[in-house]
């Protein structure tokens, strides 16, 4: 692993919490990824598996594998219901040194009083961007003897934050010295039954205040489309920023084991055929998130991609690159920029 | 019940209808009751709301009921006690990825809702459920109110 000292970190550049860049108008949020999106150009969003460490380098370390190829990086919060450095800690790490960290929050592990709290303490460190999730049940981990929580659920977790950020009160209706600044998103998942109702939900968190979208891995590119489509007519993406998730599967046995055992993944057979028919599979598997990639810019209402590429993180500025959809844009990353 | 609790979703048109003809009647009738009682029946109506709801919808006693505007299917039912919608979690066949051999309460309540005259309902959104009415009678509760409303 890296030590402190190889970071390199000038003090003058490192942003003061809560204080990130100037709010331009019509922007919830101090925030850069709000700003790209805004601007209308085609967004990348990746995720980062918060370590098993009390180590900061670390989240460092991870953090600069995706310099120039993303505009903003999800830090999950106790993902499949398994233990990591929580996400408000690595979102403030990210926040200091400058990039655009999403902090997801699950609705499993913590209550609204212990909720509202973190958002309030994330947003004095200069996190701009949130994600509401419902999060895995916690019998997906690997300590499912745990307490079950789930006392909001994603959109109750929605309404939360835009009553905190635009009334300036807890729940409670007690009142904030200062609201939290957040740009709020949420997840679908257009791939799973209720299929016909995947829009409806999602226009649901929309009203609840979601302004961005992220959804599920999609391996499933007509199903996709059709779920794409919908939106476009019944004005969703007039009112939210869409950014389909892609991911990169390391083998086809892989894939049959996400597909069995991780809840939500849909990927069809003609993916894990094309993987068993190809000579190098893991290089096939991101060939296939290139091409994905590349398809989700041409579908209309897209606002950008959202690439999940757990333990193949190394690869994201590879296969960005390749896919050509940033074009000669160049993601903000602290190096070059200092 | 879970079987009734499919076939509440499967008839959530007459269910609708029993539910809009039985509820003012129910609720009038309480208040008339509380009038004279002075909340003195309050346990044996939550008693009978408790049996009447749980062998219908596997009711159980949120106290925050919902189940007009979510197909007749309870959402308490949901590991998750989701009451807004499914979670990205569902498994191809529609069942819970909780219980593998439960449908999912939300392909149930959509289905249900499907059926039902007022099925914008279930785009409501759904604020997390108080606590503080758990194991309480919503009956009782939606009396009071209306009584105060009035």
């Amino acid at each position: 692993m890296v030590s402190d000292e190889s970071i390199k970190i000038n003090p003058e550049y490192v942003y003061h919490p809560g204080n990130p860049l100037p709010k331009l108008e019509g922007h919830v949020s101090r925030g850069r990824f709000e700003r790209v999106l805004k601007r209308g150009e085609f967004a990348v969003t990746t995720e980062l598996a918060p370590p098993d460490s009390a180590d900061r380098t670390e989240v460092f370390h991870e953090a600069a594998m995706f310099d120039h190829a993303v505009d903003a990086i999800n830090a999950t919060d106790g993902s499949g219901a398994n233990c990591h450095m929580s996400s408000v800690a690595v979102c403030a790490l990210l926040a200091h040194i400058g990039y655009s960290p999403i902090l997801q929050i699950s609705c499993r592990d913590k209550n609204r009083i212990a909720i509202q709290g973190d958002i309030l303490g994330a947003a004095a460190m200069g996190v701009c961007n949130v994600l509401a999730l419902t999060g895995d049940d916690v019998s997906a981990g690997d300590q499912p003897e745990a307490k079950r929580v789930f006392d909001l659920d994603s959109i109750s977790l929605l309404t939360t934050i835009q009553k905190m950020r635009d009334e300036s009160t807890l729940l409670s209706g007690r009142r904030l010295t200062k609201a939290p600044a957040m740009f709020a998103g949420s997840t679908i998942n257009p791939f799973v039954p209720p299929v016909e109702s995947r829009v409806s939900q999602m226009e649901k968190k929309i009203d609840a205040g979601a302004q961005f979208i992220q959804t599920q891995y999609c391996f499933d590119m007509p199903m996709l489309k059709d779920f794409m489509a919908e939106a476009v007519d019944r004005g969703l993406t007039e009112r939210a920023f869409i950014l389909p998730g892609v991911g990169t599967l390391a083998s086809a046995n892989t894939a049959k084991w996400l597909r069995s055992n991780v809840p939500g993944v849909h990927i069809p057979d003609s993916i894990i055929k094309r993987l068993e028919g190809a000579e190098n599979q893991k290089k096939e598997g991101q060939k296939i998130c290139v091409e994905l990639m590349q398809q989700v810019k041409e579908l209309e209402g897209v606002s950008g991609v959202h690439v999940m590429a757990y333990k193949q993180e190394q690869y994201v500025a590879e296969m960005v690159k390749d896919s050509g959809v940033l074009g000669d844009r160049k993601p903000w990353a602290p190096k070059n920029e200092y | 019940m879970y079987k009734a609790r499919l076939f509440a979703s499967k008839h959530a048109r007459a269910y609708e209808a029993m539910y809009n003809a039985s509820s003012p009647i129910i609720l009038a009738s309480l208040r008339v009751l509380n009038k004279i009682v002075k909340g003195k029946l309050d346990k044996p109506i939550t008693w009978a709301e408790k049996k009447t709801k749980g062998f219908l919808f596997d009711c159980q006693m949120c106290g925050n009921c919902v189940l007009s505007t979510t197909g007749m299917t309870c959402p308490m039912n949901c590991p998750k006690t989701l009451r807004n919608g499914p979670c990205g979690g569902v498994r191809a066949n529609g069942n819970c990825e909780v219980k593998p051999e439960m449908k999912c309460v939300w392909v149930e309540a959509w289905a249900g809702s499907k059926k039902m005259k007022h099925n914008h309902k279930i785009q409501e959104i759904q604020f997390a459920v108080n606590n503080e009415h758990k194991g309480s009678s919503a009956w009782i509760r939606l009396a009071n109110e209306d009584v105060k409303a009035k």
